[in-house]
Parts: structure tokens; C-alpha cells; sequence
């Protein structure tokens, strides 16, 4: 399969192959001096994105339009597209027809799963999803990819322990499938309530190495390279107690870090409510900000491509 | 000897090798279960074929099914014949095939599948593996947990 982005859309991370994923990571690297404002770069000057988020998100919004403006391009938003078309009863389909004849590319958020593949049935304009409810999220998988790259030179062979809740988390599923994609060795490391669904277990196994689960984060901390920390949701628990006994267990602080590798990442999607200690973020270990900021050469690097500025 | 439990027909259609007790999904699938359907149906369940094992036979009077209706019975009934009569004798006969894409013909599972609001499209289920018969959702990626509840 030889490689075109230009008018592509981007749905789903099992769209693509390492190959890409890779030509994706290295385009966005090129893009890191811009992203940061250090060069200017107005490659996309004229072009318009179209943010439409049928529901609440702060990074993804704000770095998708860092992203278009850094490259010299506009992005453009509905207010509230809850309020504005929904409750007017317009189908997601007519929306993104709206969407098409306004701007060249449309990033959607949705809280239903495959709204972004169904928006791109309506578009000939691509389609980026931004979230899809308990689906997907490629390009946070894409700036999780990028992060463990660039801090560790390469993906395969790296062992990442996934922490937290790995049932409901969408980015813990879509990046697990990615990271046994490059030959990554993984640990879920979750309460039995909340480990990892079978079919995501089972896509996991796509790569050379079984994932291994376990209940205990003491069992991985002293082997792994990553420690991607997801959030633990109080509404999972109907018992408050035992939300706060099964939130205690899987505490990053400093202490637990004593016992792990000296060069250890701890990456966390963001936002974080109290799994990672504060005093973590002035330790070596802590990534999580860079992480956060990741996404904007790797959301520049995905428009340039879909656009055709760079190939 | 040929298996005639029930009258022959003259014309229609025999659907052969109906797992035993599936014949009143297929009924379903062909809408003659509906008040409306005016066609003429005998349906024999659980007789024992020449492998000896049980099956049902469907046999509808003056209709030749859809491609969608043959789909969904291939859903229901992998191993089926369609047996095309005309004038009492087996004019034509088929097995059967599972399609690579199950368009239009189910409904997804998944309540939080974009394909169950009040959008127009299609729903799009890609068969992911033949036996056991495994389906997944195009659009939520979700593999469907009962087919034949899902059938439309
Ligand atoms: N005129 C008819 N009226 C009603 N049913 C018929 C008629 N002719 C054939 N059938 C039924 O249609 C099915 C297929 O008939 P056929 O003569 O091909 O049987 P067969 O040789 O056993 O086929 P198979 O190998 O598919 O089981 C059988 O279930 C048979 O009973
Ligand atoms: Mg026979
Ligand atoms: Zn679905």
C-alpha cells in the first residue's frame, strides 16, 4: 500500500499501518520549532478548519486550533453545537454538510460512537475524529505514539504499563491496540472491575507479546519503561468507600517511584484528578506536560498531510 | 426416497437445512409472521435429514425471496438451500452464502452506536469470521452479541 494522505480521513488508529504511523511522527517532529512559535510556518495560509465538539473538551479543541494557526491557517467553531443544531433536530449528516461548504477540513467530537466515520460518509472534505464517545480518538493515540518515541528513540520492545481504569478508558483501549501494533510489551494494571475488555485483550495480541494484567502496580513498577496513568471515575463506583479504596491503590507519588527504572516516563492524558501526586511533576520521570503539548506538531503534522502541504 | 412430509407445491420456494428449531426466525425474516402477509406456508421443524441429524424446511407458496431476505437467512441458517420450484421440480438450487458485508439487514447492539439515532445511513457489519459467524460494526467497531435478535 503506497502512502497518501492528501484528503484522507482520520477515524480510527486501525486505519492505519506502522508505516504510516510512523510517517505521521516523523512529519510532526519536523513540525515541533513551529508548534513551539520558534519558526513561522503559514503553509496552510488560506485554509480553514471547522471544530465542531458536541461535547466539552479543552485540549483538543485548544491544540487543534494552536495547530491550524501555527501553520498560518483559521479555525472556526460552533458555539454550541448542542444548543445551535441538535435541538433543532438537524441529523449529524446535514451538520457535517454545513461543516463542508464552510471550511476544508472538520474535526468532529461526538459522544456516539462512529459519528466521525458517519460524518465522513457525508463529506468530501476529511473528516478528523476527535473523540467519539467510548470509541476513538485517534489523534491522542498518535501524541501518546509520538511521546514514547521521541523520549525513548523507538516503540518496539518498550514495556508500558497501563494504569488505571482500562474498562471504560477509550485511550487506554485504542493505544494498546497501537502499542502491540509496534511490538511493544504491555501490562494492564487495573482492579478486576475495571481491567481491560476481552476484544481489546484479544486485539492486543495482534503483536509478538501477550499482554500480561495484573491488580498490583508494585508487580510492574520496577520493570517498565512507561507508566501511562489514566483516571479512575468516581461515577464508576455505586459505593463511595470503595472508589476511595481502589483510587488509593493506584497512586503515583514519589515514593512509589523509589522503585522504579531511573529512566521511566509517566504519561497521563490529562485532565488528572489525584492519580499522580504533585510532587511527581518536579521529578525526571514526569512527561505528562510534554505530552500535552505533543499534540500540537502532531495535530500540525496530520492537517499539513490531509491537506497536501507536505506529503 | 424423496422427503415429502408436506404437500407439494407447484410453484415457490423451499428453504432445506434449517438448523432445528431456526424456522421460525426464518418465518420472520420473510415477514410471515406480519398480519399483512398474504403468502401460503408450511414449515416442518425437527425431521430428521439424511445425515440424521434434525432440520427444519421452510416452503413458501408463488414467491421468490430478495437478496436482503437470503442474507439475513444466511445469518439465521448458514448451511440453507434455497430451492427455486417450478412446475413441482427443483428448478434451481443454492447454497446459501454469508455476504463479506451485512449491509442494511441488522441493527446494531451497541445503544451508544451512532447508527441507532435518527441518522440516514445504512448500518454496515463486516463478517470478521464465518464459523462461529462473528460480526462488527463499521461504525462503532463493536462485534454484535446476538445476530439473530439483531436482524431487521
Ligand atoms: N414440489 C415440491 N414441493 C415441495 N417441496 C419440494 C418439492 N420438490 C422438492 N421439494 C423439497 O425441496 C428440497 C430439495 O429437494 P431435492 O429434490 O433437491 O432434495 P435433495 O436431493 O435431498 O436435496 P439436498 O441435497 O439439497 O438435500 C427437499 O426438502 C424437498 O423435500
Ligand atoms: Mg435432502
Ligand atoms: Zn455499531
Amino acid at each position: 500500500m503506497s502512502m497518501q494522505f492528501e484528503g484522507r480521513d482520520i477515524l480510527s488508529i486501525k486505519d492505519f499501518s506502522v508505516k504510516e504511523i510512523m510517517h505521521i511522527l516523523k512529519t510532526a517532529k519536523k513540525m515541533v520549532p513551529a508548534a513551539k512559535g520558534e519558526r513561522r510556518d503559514e503553509s496552510l495560509r488560506g485554509k480553514v478548519l471547522a471544530t465542531i465538539f458536541f461535547e466539552p473538551s479543552t485540549r483538543t479543541r485548544l491544540s487543534f486550533e494552536s495547530a491550524m494557526s501555527r501553520l498560518g491557517g483559521r479555525a472556526i467553531g460552533m458555539a454550541d453545537p448542542e444548543a445551535s443544531s441538535l435541538k433543532k433536530g438537524e441529523t449529524l449528516a446535514d451538520t457535517i454538510k454545513m461543516a463542508e461548504s464552510y471550511a476544508d477540513v472538520t474535526v468532529l467530537r461526538h459522544h456516539h460512537m462512529g459519528a466521525a466515520r458517519l460524518a465522513a460518509n457525508f463529506s468530501a472534505k476529511p473528516i478528523i475524529n476527535g473523540g467519539d464517545g467510548a470509541g476513538q480518538h485517534p489523534t491522542q493515540t498518535m501524541l501518546d505514539l509520538f511521546t514514547i518515541w521521541t523520549e525513548k528513540g523507538k516503540i518496539e520492545g518498550q514495556k508500558v504499563a497501563l494504569v488505571g481504569d482500562l474498562k471504560y478508558g477509550r485511550t487506554a483501549h485504542s493505544l494498546s491496540y497501537a502499542l502491540s501494533l509496534f511490538g511493544a510489551k504491555l501490562y494492564f494494571v487495573a482492579p478486576p472491575t475495571l481491567q481491560m475488555p476481552k476484544e481489546v485483550v484479544d486485539d492486543a495480541k495482534v503483536g509478538k507479546v501477550r499482554p500480561k494484567l495484573t491488580g498490583d502496580l508494585n508487580d510492574v513498577i520496577g520493570k517498565v519503561d512507561v507508566l501511562y496513568v489514566t483516571r479512575i471515575q468516581k461515577e464508576r463506583f455505586p459505593d463511595p468507600q470503595e472508589y476511595q479504596r481502589v483510587a488509593g491503590l493506584y497512586k503515583v507519588d514519589v515514593g512509589l517511584l523509589e522503585e522504579a527504572k531511573k529512566d521511566l516516563i509517566v504519561m497521563h492524558p490529562l485532565p488528572r484528578v489525584n492519580e499522580i501526586h504533585p510532587s511527581v511533576d518536579g521529578t525526571h520521570h514526569a512527561r505528562y506536560f510534554e505530552q500535552a503539548f505533543n499534540g500540537v506538531p502532531v495535530r500540525m503534522a496530520l492537517l499539513a498531510l490531509i491537506l497536501g502541504a507536505v506529503e | 426416497m424423496r422427503e415429502l412430509r408436506v404437500t407439494p407445491i407447484k410453484n415457490g420456494t423451499v428453504i432445506d437445512h434449517i438448523p432445528a428449531g431456526m424456522a421460525l426466525k426464518v418465518l420472520k425474516i420473510l415477514g410471515i409472521t406480519e398480519e399483512s402477509s398474504d403468502s401460503t406456508v408450511s414449515v416442518a421443524m425437527r425431521v430428521t435429514s439424511k445425515k440424521s441429524t434434525l432440520k427444519d424446511i421452510v416452503k413458501v407458496e408463488d414467491r421468490e425471496l430478495l437478496e436482503k431476505e437470503v442474507d439475513k437467512i444466511a445469518l439465521v441458517a448458514p448451511n440453507a438451500t434455497i430451492n427455486i420450484i417450478q412446475n413441482f421440480n427443483v428448478k434451481q438450487k443454492h447454497k446459501v452464502e454469508l455476504p463479506e458485508v451485512a449491509k442494511g439487514i441488522l441493527i446494531c447492539g451497541n445503544p451508544n452506536c451512532i447508527t441507532n439515532l435518527r441518522e440516514p445511513v445504512e448500518t454496515e457489519f463486516v463478517v470478521v469470521s464465518k464459523s462461529p459467524v462473528r460480526l462488527r460494526c463499521v461504525y462503532c467497531e463493536r462485534d454484535l452479541e446476538n445476530i439473530v435478535d439483531a436482524i431487521t
